[in-house]
């Protein structure tokens, strides 16, 4: 990501253990997630996680749009990550460019490996990410958004998509890292769990860890994600919660 | 217990596919979806617009995954081929029956029958297709009232587009108490709300009476709740509102 402004490497882990923002390695930044944001999508959410803040809508299943990507049966899947040009310190010039693109195709691999595609032949699930504002993690925090944005489009599935990333600082391996801790830390690894099966569908790795520290900073990972996945649920219930409704004055 | 329709089997256990209400009725589990697009059932009377026009048939969009193609023999017009266009035209509003649907996803729709045919004027209300059963109301009565104090046309759409018709001021009114239907649709007491907000927005003549148009009052007549559906209110709300019977740990259960 773009320079930060900071000339030296900051002080990333304090003797305590605490990192720069003051949590712990285990730590989550504070996770705000709202179903149901926008009006014409089929489903949406917006997510606002640590300094990131992140649009997910979904409309579908619906046409095929080009028709040469229809598959006779199943549902495509299509996803566009964009990051928006002020989402960033330094103005990102607007439009797909070859990250977002890489992050689109795993966004949307890993929903296909949740979705019950097969319920809607020949159509498409699409999928927009919107990136308001980008501290590190906006892939994870996208996927989060998403999958929301699908349960709330009545999407069938195998389970919503909990995603983190886990990364390597002073050595240390932690949990959801922000933006100073990314661009100075030694590791970046972002994963998407499914809670029901255990599976991971998105794994991406950069850096160096060693053995012992990947499989350390998979299990935080999975522990992470498992948290993320009660707060998805929650911010559902909140969405479709009635008042006391017993049905007994109707 | 057998995993029914929004729910899936794996490793002995049934886990939810949608977001939604838990049925356990034995011998079937299912979920019963809170949001979604429209899916079709045979029989369903729906309302769609032109999205394409084609030599011997018109698409339709009705809400649903995939446009309905309408025949012209499933017109009741006598349409020579390519000459669809002079029936109908891009965005133009009908009701429609769906008359079968295929493994592809295909939809069949026609438009012989009663009730069926262009619509002309007025204005369509979109709202989630969830909230139909709420909107018709037990044997109708739901919207039987609304026509009643309005003195608007209504025909509702399984596919939850509504279509509403009659002086701007009965649309506008009908439109609002639609909108209250679609954001309370599991709450109760809503059929009173809907009551009093229309009561008390009555317009009243020199007279000063009340001026329900009865020659309008009974268009709504073929669209009853087509499906033996029972609204949802008591029926479904009783034991299955997060009783997580069988239910292991659902992707995700609404309230």
């Amino acid at each position: 990501m773009g320079n930060i402004g900071a000339k030296e490497i900051p002080v990333l882990l304090s003797p305590e253990g605490l990192r720069i923002d003051g949590r712990r390695l285990d730590e989550l930044r504070p996770l705000k997630i709202q179903a149901g944001a926008l009006h014409r999508a089929d489903g949406s959410a917006f997510v606002e996680w640590g300094a990131n803040k992140v649009l997910a809508a979904v409309y579908g299943p619906r046409e095929v749009h080009p028709r040469h990507l229809q598959q006779n049966h199943k549902a495509v899947i299509q996803c566009r990550y964009n990051m928006a040009a002020f989402s960033v310190d330094e103005r990102k010039r607007p439009g797909l460019d070859r990250r977002s693109q890489e992050i689109s195709k795993v966004i949307a691999e890993a929903f296909e490996s949740v979705v019950f595609a097969e319920e809607f032949p020949r159509t498409s699930i699409d999928v927009y990410i919107e990136v308001l504002q980008a501290n590190a993690g906006t892939r994870c925090a996208g996927l989060v958004a998403a999958s929301v944005a699908l349960a709330d489009a009545g999407i069938p599935m195998v389970d919503l998509l909990p995603a983190v990333a886990v990364g390597k600082v002073g050595g240390a391996i932690a949990l959801d890292l922000k933006k100073e801790e990314d661009n100075f830390g030694e590791a970046d690894l972002p994963m998407a769990l499914v809670p029901q099966s255990g599976r991971l569908v998105l794994l991406q790795m950069e850096g160096h860890l060693t053995e012992p520290e990947l499989a350390q900073a998979l299990d935080l990972g999975v522990k992470g994600c498992r948290e993320i996945y009660e707060r998805m649920k929650q911010a559902l219930r909140d969405r479709y919660a009635v008042g006391p409704m017993t049905g007994a004055s109707a | 217990m057998k995993p029914g329709p929004g729910t899936y089997r794996t490793g002995g256990k049934i886990y939810a596919s949608v977001l939604g209400l838990l049925s356990a009725r034995p011998p079937v589990v299912q979920v019963i979806p809170l949001s979604g697009r429209y899916i079709p059932k045979p029989h369903d009377i729906v309302i769609g617009t032109v999205t394409d026009v084609q030599g011997k048939f018109w698409l339709l969009d009705i809400g649903a995954p995939r446009w309905a193609p309408l025949h012209m023999t499933g017109s009741p017009w006598k349409v020579e081929i390519g000459e669809t266009d002079r029936y109908l035209r891009v965005g133009d509003a009908v009701t429609v029956e769906v008359e079968n649907l295929d493994p592809t996803g295909r939809i069949g729709v026609t438009m012989l029958g009663e009730g069926l045919g262009k619509l002309e004027g007025g204005t369509i209300v979109h709202v989630s297709p969830a909230r139909i059963p709420r909107v018709v109301g037990r044997g109708g009565s739901m919207v039987g009232l609304i026509t009643r104090l309005s003195g608007a046309q209504v025909v509702v759409g399984q596919n939850g587009r509504i279509w509403v018709n009659g002086a701007p001021e009965a649309i506008r009114r009908v439109t609002f108490v639609l909108r209250l239907i679609d954001e309370n649709g599991q709450r109760s007491g809503l059929t009173e709300r809907v009551e009093s907000y229309l009561l008390s927005t009555m317009p009243t003549t020199d007279a000063g009476r009340a001026m329900p148009r009865p020659d309008q009052a009974h268009r709504e007549a073929p669209i009853e709740p087509v499906t033996p559906s029972a609204p949802e209110e008591e029926t479904e709300s009783e034991a299955e509102i997060d009783s997580d019977a069988d239910l292991d740990e659902g992707e995700s259960r609404g309230h």
